[in-house]
This record gives C-alpha cells, sequence and structure tokens, in this order.
C-alpha cells in the first residue's frame, strides 16, 4: 500500500484529503504543519507528500524545502495545495523542490486525478 | 469513487468560526502602523483557510467573498500596501459578515448576501478590481474536438528526477489521451563510467492522436515545463486558418492551466444547491464541549480506582464476617467514598470551561464602543484560565457586557475630562476573574468617576425610590441603581440605557443563584463584583428541619441564623408577625404553614429564624431546626414532576430521602408579601407604621 504524508493545517481539509485518499487505497498519516510534517517525515518513509502552503509554525514551501534535503525524499512526489491566485507560489514551490501542484478549491475525484501523475 | 462531502461540513464551521474569532481578536488588538508580520500571517491564514475550505465544500459565496479579503491581505502582508484603520475596521466588519454567512449555511439556509457584496464592494474599489457580480468562473472543461495528431518532443533536463516527476507516468498519462506512438533517444546516454543513476538523459518523441485539445496534453507536462524542453506540433488534421496553425506551433506555454479547469465549479454548485434545499434544522448553538484529554485521562483513571475498590468490597462480601473483615469494609468503603468524591469533582470538571470564552469577547466590543463614545480605552483581562461551568457561562454573559457597556458609558470620562482630573487620557477597564472557596468572582473594574451618588439620589427621590428625607449612606445609595427603572446616564445613549436597566442585570445574576454589588468611589473608579456558583448542577446548602421534614436553605441567600427575641416581634396586619433586628423589619415567614406541614414548632421563641435574602429584601424563615450544611446535587423537579410554587429543586439526601430546595424569591411571592408587579414588599410599609 503507497503511503502518503497528508499536511494541512485546516482539519476539514485535511480530513477530507484524508479520507478521499484512504478510501482510494492509500495509507495516509496527517499531519497539522510543516514541522510536525517532518518530524514524521523523518521517522517513517512516503510515497508522496501533499501539503498546504500557508501554515503556522512551518510554511509548505518550508517543509518542501527540508524534505528535499533529505537523502530520502530525493525523487519523492512532493505536491503542494495552492490557490489559483497563488502563482508565484508555484515557482517559489518549484524552486524548493516541489514536484507539482493541486489548486484549490478541488473535489475528491481531481485530487485523485491529479495524484496519478505522480504515483502509480 | 464518490465521496459526501457534507461529512466534513461540520469540521468547516467549527474550524471557520474559531479562525473568525482569532481574526477578530488580532485585528482588535492591532495599532496600525506597529503591526508585526506574524500578526497579519495569522489573519491571512484565517482567512485563507475559510477561503480554501469553502470553495473545496461548495459554498461559493462565502469563498468569493473571502478572495477579496485575502488578496488585500496578502498585498499588506508583502508589503505592497499599509494596513490602515479603514482596513482594520473594514477587516472587522467582514468577519462579522462571514460569521452570517456562514451561521446561514449552518442552519442549511440560503445566505443573504447584500451585506457581503457591499463590503466586496468596497474591497473591490480599495483592490482597484473590476466589479465581479458574478462568481469569478472558471473555465470549461476539456472540450472535445475533432481529432488531430501531435508531435511532441520531450526532452527532460537531466535534474528531472529530483523534482520528484516520473516521466514513465506522463508517458502512460499520455496514452490514456489516444492512441500513441513513441521514439525514445538515447544516444544522450554517456559511458557507464559517467553515468549519474540521479539524472535523466533519455528523451522522446510521441506522435498522439487524439480528440483532445492541446491543453490536455500542455497539462500533462505543467509541472516540468521549467525542467524539460517540451514543444507540441499539430501534424495532422485540419485547419481553419493559418494563425491558428502558428499559434499552435508555438513552443508550449502554459498560461492557461488546464488544472484550473480541473476545477470547474459546476459540481459545487450543485451541491452548494443541495444543501441550501435542506430544511433548516439545526440552531447555531453547539450543544457539544471540547474536553481535555487529560480531563478525561484522569476520568478513566479514577473510573479504574473506582472498579479496584468495589472489586475489594466484593471479595470482603464474599468472606465470613469477623472483626478483620468489618475493619477492611470500613476501609473499603472509606476508599469508595473517597473515589466517589474524586469522581464528581473530575465529573464536574468536564463541564467547566475556562472564562476566556467570555472575556474573548470583549476586546471586540470595547473596541466598537470606545470609538462610538470617543473615548479611549484600555481593556485589561485578568483570571481568563479560571474555570467555570458551561452553563453558567452562557447566561453570563449578557449580564457582563451590560456591566461593561455601562462602564464605558458611564464610567469613563471623555480624555479632556480625564486630563482636567490629572488622570491619564486612557481608561482602563478591567476584568476579573478568580475562584474564591465555592464561587467563582468576576469583577468588572474602572477607572472612571464613579457613581455619583448625588444624582443617583436625586433619581431615586424623583422616582419615588426613597423619600427626600431618607438618609442612606453611600452604599445604600449606590445599591440604588439596582431598582428597577433606573438609569444614571442623563441622556439615553444608544450604549448602554436601552431600558433594560441594572435591575434585570441583578435579577439575572440571582438567577444563577449568584449576586451582584457594586463599590464606587468618587473620581477613582467603581467596580462591580459578581459572584457565582461554579456550577449550577451542586449547590452549598443548609438543611433545615420543618416538622419532620427537611429543607434545603442555598447558603448564598443565607444572611444570618438566630434565636428570636419575642419582645421585638410586633404583629402586623392580620397574620403576619415582623421581627425589629437592629434597624430593619424583617417579615416572619412560617415554612410550616406555607408547605401546610402538622407537628412543627409553632412558638416563635423555641424556634429558629434563618434571615434569607434575596432581590434585595429579607425575610426570615421560621423552621424547627438547623442541621447540617452540605453540598447537594440538585435534580430538577421539573423534569421529574412538575413545577412547584416556592420549590426550586429537589435533591436526595444521604439516606436517600427526598429534600427539596427552597427557592426564597418563589416563596416571598408565594407568601404573598409581595404585590404581583410591585418592586416592594409590602411588609416595608407596614414597618413604618409599626415603627
Amino acid at each position: 500500500m503507497k503511503k502518503i504524508l497528508a499536511v494541512d493545517d485546516s482539519a476539514s481539509m485535511r480530513q477530507m484529503v484524508g479520507f478521499t485518499l484512504k478510501k482510494a487505497g492509500f495509507d495516509v498519516t496527517e499531519a497539522r504543519d510543516g514541522s510536525e510534517a517532518l518530524s514524521i517525515a523523518k521517522q517513517q518513509g512516503f510515497d508522496a507528500v501533499i501539503s498546504d502552503v500557508n501554515m503556522p509554525i512551518m510554511d509548505g514551501i518550508t517543509l518542501i524545502r527540508e524534505l528535499r534535503n533529505l537523502p530520502n525524499y530525493k525523487f519523492t512526489p512532493l505536491l503542494m495545495l495552492t490557490t489559483e491566485s497563488g502563482l508565484d507560489k508555484k515557482t517559489e514551490g518549484k524552486a524548493a523542490g516541489a514536484t507539482g501542484w493541486i489548486v484549490k478549491p478541488f473535489n475528491p475525484e481531481q485530487l485523485l486525478a491529479v495524484l496519478k501523475k505522480v504515483i502509480r | 469513487m464518490s465521496i459526501d462531502l457534507s461529512q466534513f461540513f461540520e469540521v468547516f464551521f467549527e474550524e471557520s468560526f474559531e479562525g473568525l474569532d482569532a481574526m477578530e481578536s488580532e485585528l482588535v488588538n492591532i495599532e496600525p502602523g506597529t503591526e508585526d508580520k506574524e500578526t497579519i500571517n495569522t489573519i491571512f491564514r484565517a482567512a485563507h483557510s475559510i477561503k480554501g475550505g469553502s470553495g473545496t465544500f461548495g459554498f461559493t459565496s462565502v469563498s468569493d467573498f473571502t478572495h477579496v479579503l485575502e488578496t488585500l491581505l496578502d498585498q499588506i502582508r508583502d508589503g505592497q500596501r499599509e494596513l490602515t484603520t479603514e482596513y482594520v475596521n473594514l477587516l472587522l466588519k467582514s468577519v462579522d459578515c462571514l460569521r452570517t454567512l456562514l451561521r446561514a449555511l449552518q442552519a442549511e439556509e440560503t445566505p443573504d448576501l447584500e451585506e457581503a457584496n457591499e463590503l466586496r464592494g468596497k474591497f473591490e474599489a480599495i483592490l482597484g478590481m473590476e466589479s465581479t457580480a458574478e462568481p469569478t468562473g472558471s473555465s470549461d472543461a476539456v472540450t472535445e474536438v475533432a481529432k488531430n495528431t501531435y508531435q511532441i518532443d520531450f526532452k527532460p533536463k537531466p535534474h528531472l528526477f529530483k523534482t520528484g516527476n516520473e516521466p514513465l507516468f506522463m508517458i502512460s498519462e499520455l496514452g490514456e489521451l489516444g492512441e500513441i506512438e513513441t521514439q525514445a533517444f538515447y544516444d544522450a546516454v554517456p559511458d557507464i563510467h559517467q553515468l549519474h543513476p540521479d539524472e535523466c538523459f533519455l528523451s522522446w518523441r510521441f506522435f498522439l492522436t487524439t480528440d483532445k485539445e492541446q491543453s490536455a496534453i500542455e497539462e500533462i507536462f505543467e509541472w516540468v515545463e521549467d525542467d524539460a524542453e517540451i514543444t507540441i506540433n499539430v501534424c495532422g488534421g485540419i485547419f481553419e486558418d493559418a494563425a491558428a496553425l502558428s499559434e499552435e506551433n508555438e513552443p508550449l506555454s502554459v498560461q492557461k492551466t488546464a488544472t484550473q479547469a480541473l476545477v470547474s465549479p459546476a459540481g459545487n454548485k450543485e451541491l452548494a444547491k443541495k444543501v441550501e434545499s435542506k430544511k433548516s434544522t439545526d440552531s447555531s448553538t453547539s450543544n457539544s464541549i471540547r474536553v481535555g484529554i487529560d480531563k478525561v485521562d484522569s476520568l478513566i483513571n479514577m473510573v479504574g480506582e473506582l472498579v479496584i475498590t468495589q472489586a475489594m468490597l466484593s471479595q470482603i462480601g464474599e468472606q465470613e464476617i469477623t472483626e478483620s473483615t468489618i475493619t477492611a469494609l470500613q476501609e473499603g468503603l472509606a476508599q469508595l467514598a473517597h473515589n466517589t468524591r474524586d469522581l464528581q469533582e473530575n465529573v464536574m470538571r468536564i463541564r467547566m470551561l475556562p472564562i476566556s470564552f467570555v472575556f474573548s469577547r470583549f476586546p471586540r466590543l470595547v473596541r466598537d464602543i470606545s470609538q462610538k463614545l470617543n473615548k479611549q480605552v484600555e481593556l485589561k483581562l485578568l483570571g481568563e484560565q479560571t474555570e467555570l461551568d458551561k452553563t453558567v457561562m452562557e447566561k453570563i454573559s449578557d449580564p457582563m457586557v451590560h456591566l461593561v457597556r455601562n462602564s464605558l458609558d458611564h464610567g469613563l470620562e471623555i480624555p479632556e475630562r480625564r486630563i482636567a482630573a490629572g488622570k491619564d487620557p486612557v481608561g482602563t477597564v478591567t476584568l476579573n476573574a478568580f475562584h474564591q472557596g465555592g464561587n467563582i468572582v468576576i469583577e468588572i473594574m474602572d477607572d472612571g468617576q464613579g457613581l455619583n451618588t448625588e444624582r443617583i439620589r436625586q433619581k431615586a427621590i424623583d422616582n419615588g425610590l426613597i423619600q427626600a428625607h431618607e438618609e442612606l449612606s453611600s452604599d445604600e445609595v449606590n445599591e440604588l441603581i439596582f431598582m428597577p427603572g433606573f438609569s444614571t446616564a442623563d441622556e439615553v445613549s444608544d450604549i448602554s440605557g436601552r431600558g433594560v436597566g441594572m435591575d434585570v442585570v441583578r435579577r439575572n445574576i440571582q438567577a444563577l443563584n449568584g449576586s451582584v454589588e457594586v463599590s464606587s468611589a468618587p473620581g477613582v473608579g467603581s467596580t462591580f463584583t459578581i459572584r457565582l456558583p461554579l456550577t449550577l448542577a451542586i449547590l452549598d446548602g443548609q438543611l433545615v428541619q420543618v416538622a419532620q421534614h427537611t429543607y434545603i436553605i442555598p447558603l448564598i441567600s443565607i444572611v444570618e441564623s438566630l434565636q428570636i427575641d419575642i419582645s421585638k416581634v410586633s404583629r402586623v396586619g392580620k397574620d403576619l408577625d415582623v421581627l425589629r433586628l437592629r434597624d430593619e423589619y424583617i417579615p416572619i415567614l412560617r415554612l410550616y404553614d406555607i408547605f401546610d406541614h402538622q407537628g412543627a414548632i409553632e412558638e416563635l421563641d423555641k424556634t429558629l429564624l434563618v434571615v434569607v435574602e434575596s432581590d434585595n429584601h429579607k425575610v426570615g424563615l421560621l423552621v424547627d431546626d438547623l442541621l447540617a450544611q452540605q453540598q447537594v446535587v440538585i435534580k430538577s423537579l421539573e423534569a421529574n414532576y412538575q413545577k412547584v410554587d416556592g420549590i426550586s429543586g429537589a435533591t436526595i439526601l444521604g439516606d436517600g430521602r427526598v429534600s427539596l430546595i427552597v427557592d426564597i424569591s418563589g416563596l416571598i411571592k408565594l407568601s404573598g408579601l409581595k404585590r404581583p408587579g410591585s418592586q416592594e414588599l409590602l411588609v416595608e410599609q407596614h414597618g413604618t407604621e409599626v415603627a
């Protein structure tokens, strides 16, 4: 079973993402902010990380940069959840090592469709 | 796969309201020009989360509105714009507006968008945006066109793998669009010694025959446009003109992202409609409470202890009874009593919430009112972590709002007057909460002008509350403000004096078995002190004997208990006795008479008188004897039987008997001491006669 780390400070988004992925047969771990995600990611491996950008304590861009520098996450798909207005965020995210992005708002089907680009 | 998004709504609403609370409290504290980045970030994040969530869950009215808010906040965050008081005011209004929208959606009603649209217009004017009456729609989903064959050259840069992208998946995805023919070029692959396994040396050329638009292909390579050379050319099919050809021949530039197309609001709109069509069932008040995990853990712990004690006791029960088993039994029972008490305390703690839940609404209130009154006010909150029963908390909020309004309106002076009086132009209102015995004490202090005893006295005389010749101490005069129909403001303002007087405040607090007092010093300020029981479920009671029955009198209302000096008792009217106690006349209520019990002691000098106070009036309750004082658990009579006049509830005593709790103010009414609608005891008029 593929393991996914879902990071979002909003409980409802986290639940929605987590629920969707679990239903699609993924093993999902949830984290509330970048720093929590980073410490979880250091303890166990994941096949993909999906992270929100705006979060307290550590934001998504920093998380992606930190993760990409870890040997275990050199090739791991790191996706960010962003709003359509955040075009410069996409560039910033890519520079930090993001694989791609999912544009908010999205529904469960869209999430899974986008995920297919990096996990099969 | 279909997932019912409505299962996430409740969490979304809850976190959105929390986010709005956070926004509000940050905004209220903000001093434009001195704000720090983290404050703006917190506000931005809250708005951002609400926008993201509402978009995802199909609440377009909320997400459209939050969008403009977010844009402005984003510009402030990036330093493109400075935060002004105007923005703060607008943002605060938006918080209120969003709260209204979300409440309507939560109640599954169609929200009223008038205010939202008005505010949105203002934001758009600030942002210099064109007004968008319609929600910002996204482009349509990928439409099908006639079949084309595309030649796609895909030459990844060596670092492609390090972005986490996988060419194989992209090729598979491409293959899903139509028929595909693939050529791989491996001429760039170096000698095995120079080969870096981390890097990508392969490149590809695809011929894809598909009925999908080019944007569908662009979408696949969207994430790697900077990490590869990609060219997409049409090499077959019918073209209408050369311009289209040349445009499509241009190297891929992803401007119109197809993911945007993915987020077509069609599905969301449907969802919103579904939500709106449901009948509104619940209100916005939540009946659930959040309990800290530590509290639950300690409960489980205690139940564990209880189970152990029970096991121990039942083990003793199985043994033959000897002297040693009796000792063990006694020890076990003591243990059981201990466990039960602990458990009771901890269960009560679950209902306890920090008073910050109430306090948190005051910064905004104080800000709004002080702006309206042109007064400068600093609000200090102390003891925010003091815990209080949730029900009590809900009911104390309104009286507190009234008192704080009063302090701002009548207590604090305008800056000029303060300066003239040699005070700091900024007035201070302090809310303080702390525990004292089994009570919580809430103080509302201001450093204003204090109560004007002369004016209160004059007003009381004008209203006929006191006689002009009556000599009253200043404390007694101050007490008058709690009398019905009293407003100290010279003019009725829209801040306080809304026809709801201090008497209502006092009555509401007394309904919670609490009390409110005022102390004031001219020119220095006034302090209102509210005293409340920590919970409504338990009451400190004085057990009293009336004939063969035991009644409970709430300890908080007892002033004193005494033996009657028969020489000071006079009879007024037909059958009312009053006791002259110091300077007051206390009407004597015979409980046995009111509750119709036979066999009670009727001689006044052989009984005891419990003097109680309610609604500012003292009465003496005649009882046979005083028994123990203890905490009693209140059981509702209305829920278990029916409402009984003069009785506020019942409890079960240690011996299993039911004992009734006396409702003092109800008793006074029942005894006929008070005329309906009158605030004065009849006896006070009689009292002057016998004097």
